[in-house]
C-alpha cells in the first residue's frame, strides 16, 4: 500500500505498519485537499497548522499503543460541531469569525483516540437544508458531477470522504442530514440512536432530533468512529449511559440470515426509476444471500414530512435564539448612535442568517406562538408516537426495515432553491428515524442510468446500532459499491 | 391554483401512469391561510426585520408549507400520548460536583463587544 493510495482506516493502518508516520499520512491527506477540494468546495476551514502539530505529537508518543484506535487517522469535521481554537460557523454568516473555546465531546473523546481533526466541512446554514447550498461561504459540489449537489446538510463531510480528501468525517442528522449526503454522495454514513452519542458541543438546531454520527467509505469504518463517540456523557443530560457494544467486531460478523422488511406501501409511488431499481436490485441481493424479505406496514409513515416540519423549526425558532449579537461573533454596525438593544438584536439577526434559516424560525415561531401549539406543535409530536408504534409492531417480525435512503438521486445546484416544500419532500425516507429516534445507515446500492450514486437505507430498533453494522456489512460484502471511485476523487 | 407537487425529474408524469410524485395523492392544494400582517407580527416576535421582499416571498412560501401541514389532521390523534423525547429515560444527571470552568477571557474572547471586566457590551437598554 502506497500512501497515495490510501483510502480506508486499513490501508492507514497497513502504511503504517510499512513505517509510515502519523505526519506522512497527514501531509497526504492536506496534499489532496489543496490539490482537489477547489472543485469540490467540501471545506471550509483546513486545519493544516493543528493538524500537522498533532501528528508529530503522535508520532513520538508512538502509534502502536494500544488505547489510540485510530491513531494517526484524519476526520474532518462538519462545521457545527465545536473545536477548540478552529473556527466554527454552521456556514452562518451570524458565527463568522466564531472560535470554540472547548471541543465537543466527540471531537475530545476522537482526539484522545489518536485522531487528526484535518478541517471543518461545509453544510446547509445551521443544518438546515438537503442541498448545502443554504451555506454562507458558497456551495459543496457533488464529486460524481460537479453540476450536481452533494445533498445536505452534511454534504462537505460526504463530498470530502467521497473525493477521498479525508478517510472519515463527523455529521450531524436531524431529518437525514447524514443519510442522505452519505446516499448522494455513494458513501456509508450513520444516523446512531438518539442518546447514544453525546451532543455537548453540537450548535443546537432541534434538540429532540438531533444526533451527531458517523460517515465514512466503508461499513467497518464507520462502526470505528462510533465506537470511539459512543457513550454516556455528564455534559449532555439526554446521553444515554447504556453499554456500548463491540462495533468494530460486529462489522466484521455479517448477519448471515437476516429478516428484511420492506414498506411496500409507501414505495409505491413518486419513487425515481433509477433509484427504484436500484433499490429492487439491491433487494435481490440481499435475498439470493440468505435473507428473508417480508412486507410492511408502516401507516403513518406519510405523515413524517409534515410532523418534521412542525417539530424541527419550532425548537429551531427557540435554539436559534440565543443569537442575538451579543455573545457570538457577530453583531450588526448601528444604523445610528441611537440604536436601541432590540433594534440591534433584529438587525443582527436580520442580517446575519440566511434565507432558510429564517424561513424556519418563521415557521417554527408561527407554530409556537399562541393559539396555533395544540394545532401543530402537540399534533406533531402526537404523530411522533403513531410512527414509532408503526415500527414497534414491525420489529416484532423483522430485524430491519430497508428502503432507498432518498426518493431520487442527487439534482443540479441550483434547481430547487426557489422552492423549499419541494426539497422538505425530498426528506421522506429519513425523517421517521430522527422523529423515532430509532437507527439507520444509509449505504451505497449502485447507481441511476446518469451515474449517480443510490443509497438504501436500514433502520433498526432503539440502540441496536450493533444490528444494523451486521446487516450493512453482510450487504457491503455481497456488494461493495464503496469501491467505485467519482470523477473528483484525489485517488486513482 | 397549482396544486404542490414534487418532481423528481421522472419524465412528464401522467394520470394513473403510477409516475405521480408520492406526495401527490393526498396532498391539499393550495390556500395561501397566512396573511400579510401574520407574517409582520411572527417576525416581531421572532426579532426578524424582514425587508418587504422577503415579508412578500414568505407569505407565499410559509402558506403553502402551512397547507401542506394540514395533512396532520388527517389522522385523529385524540387520547394519543405526546413524544417529547424520543427515548424514553430518565435525564443523565451528573454529580453536583464543583467542575473547572473557562476563564472570563475565553468566555468573552467571541463577545462583538465587552469591556475590561468581563461584561457584554451592549446598546443602551434603560432610557435615562
Amino acid at each position: 500500500m502506497t500512501i497515495t493510495a490510501i483510502q480506508t482506516l486499513e490501508d492507514i493502518r497497513a502504511t503504517l505498519r510499512a513505517g509510515a508516520t502519523a505526519v506522512d499520512i497527514c501531509t497526504q491527506f492536506l496534499a489532496r485537499i489543496s490539490a482537489h477540494d477547489e472543485r469540490i468546495a467540501a471545506f471550509t476551514t483546513v486545519a493544516t497548522e493543528s493538524a500537522l502539530e498533532r501528528a508529530a505529537q503522535l508520532d513520538q508518543r508512538g502509534l502502536t499503543d494500544p488505547t489510540l484506535p485510530l491513531a494517526g487517522v484524519p476526520i474532518a469535521v462538519k462545521d457545527n460541531i465545536c473545536t477548540r481554537g478552529v473556527p466554527t460557523t454552521a456556514a452562518s454568516r451570524i458565527l463568522a469569525g466564531y472560535v470554540p473555546p472547548y471541543d465537543a465531546t466527540v471531537v475530545d473523546r476522537l482526539r484522545q483516540a489518536g485522531a487528526i481533526v484535518i478541517g471543518k466541512t461545509n453544510c446547509d446554514e445551521f443544518a438546515m437544508g438537503s442541498t448545502t447550498e443554504h451555506s454562507a461561504v458558497g456551495a459543496t459540489k457533488n464529486p460524481w458531477n460537479a453540476a450536481y449537489v452533494p445533498g445536505g446538510s452534511s454534504g462537505g463531510s460526504a463530498a470530502a470522504v467521497a473525493a477521498r480528501l479525508t478517510p472519515l468525517a463527523l455529521g450531524s442528522d436531524t431529518g437525514g442530514s447524514i443519510r442522505q449526503p452519505a446516499a448522494f454522495c455513494g458513501i456509508v454514513g450513520m444516523k446512531p440512536t438518539y442518546g447514544r452519542v453525546s451532543r455537548y458541543g453540537l450548535l443546537a438546531f432541534a434538540s429532540s432530533l438531533d444526533q451527531i454520527g458517523p460517515i465514512a467509505l466503508t461499513v467497518g469504518d464507520t462502526a470505528a468512529v462510533l465506537q470511539v463517540i459512543a457513550g454516556g456523557d455528564p455534559r449532555d443530560a439526554t446521553s444515554t449511559n447504556l453499554a456500548v457494544p463491540d462495533y468494530k467486531t460486529a462489522s466484521t460478523e455479517p448477519l448471515e440470515h437476516p429478516t428484511i422488511g420492506i414498506p411496500q406501501q409507501i414505495l409505491e409511488e413518486g419513487v425515481d426509476p433509477g433509484v427504484r431499481s436500484a433499490f429492487e436490485q439491491a433487494i435481490d441481493t440481499l435475498r439470493t444471500g440468505g435473507a428473508t424479505i417480508v412486507d410492511v406496514s408502516l401507516p403513518h409513515a406519510a405523515y413524517a414530512v409534515p410532523a418534521y416540519y412542525v417539530v424541527a423549526p419550532a425548537e429551531a425558532s427557540s435554539n436559534l435564539a440565543r443569537y442575538d449579537g451579543v455573545r457570538y461573533a457577530y453583531r450588526a454596525p448601528p444604523a445610528s448612535q441611537e440604536t436601541s438593544i432590540g433594534a440591534m438584536y433584529d438587525h443582527t439577526r436580520q442580517s446575519g442568517f440566511g434565507d432558510e434559516v429564517k424561513r424556519r424560525i418563521m415557521l417554527g415561531t408561527y407554530a409556537l406562538s399562541a393559539g396555533y401549539y395544540d394545532a401543530y406543535y402537540l399534533k406533531a409530536q402526537q404523530l411522533r408516537t403513531l410512527i414509532r408504534g408503526d415500527y414497534d409492531t414491525a420489529f416484532e417480525r423483522v430485524d430491519a426495515v430497508a428502503m432507498p435512503t432518498t426518493p431520487a438521486p442527487a439534482f443540479e445546484l441550483g434547481e430547487r432553491t426557489d422552492d423549499p416544500l419541494q426539497l422538505y419532500l425530498g426528506d421522506v425516507f429519513t425523517a421517521s428515524a430522527n422523529l423515532t429516534g430509532l437507527p439507520a445507515v444509509s449505504l451505497p446500492c449502485g447507481r441511476t442510468d446518469g451515474g449517480l450514486p443510490v443509497g438504501i437505507q436500514f433502520m433498526g430498533r432503539a440502540f441496536d446500532e450493533e444490528g444494523l453494522f451486521r446487516l450493512a456489512a453482510r450487504y457491503e460484502a455481497l456488494a461493495p459499491w464503496w469501491r467505485d471511485l467519482p470523477p473528483a476523487a484525489a485517488v486513482s | 391554483m397549482r396544486p404542490i407537487m414534487p418532481d423528481y425529474s421522472v419524465p412528464s408524469p401522467q394520470p394513473g401512469d403510477g409516475t405521480e410524485a408520492w406526495a401527490s395523492a393526498t396532498m391539499c392544494a393550495v390556500s395561501s391561510t397566512l396573511t400579510r400582517a401574520e407574517v409582520k407580527r411572527i417576525a416581531v416576535l421572532a426579532h426578524l426585520e424582514l425587508s418587504e421582499l422577503e415579508t412578500e416571498r414568505f407569505t407565499k412560501q410559509l402558506g403553502e408549507i402551512l397547507s401542506y401541514f394540514d395533512r396532520l389532521n388527517e389522522i385523529d390523534t385524540t387520547g394519543v400520548p405526546a413524544t417529547t423525547h424520543p427515548v424514553p429515560s430518565s435525564p443523565n444527571m451528573r454529580a453536583d460536583a464543583p467542575q473547572p470552568s473557562m476563564t472570563p477571557e475565553e468566555t468573552m474572547a467571541n463577545a462583538p463587544d465587552h469591556d475590561a471586566n468581563g461584561r457584554f457590551r451592549v446598546p443602551k437598554v434603560i432610557e435615562s
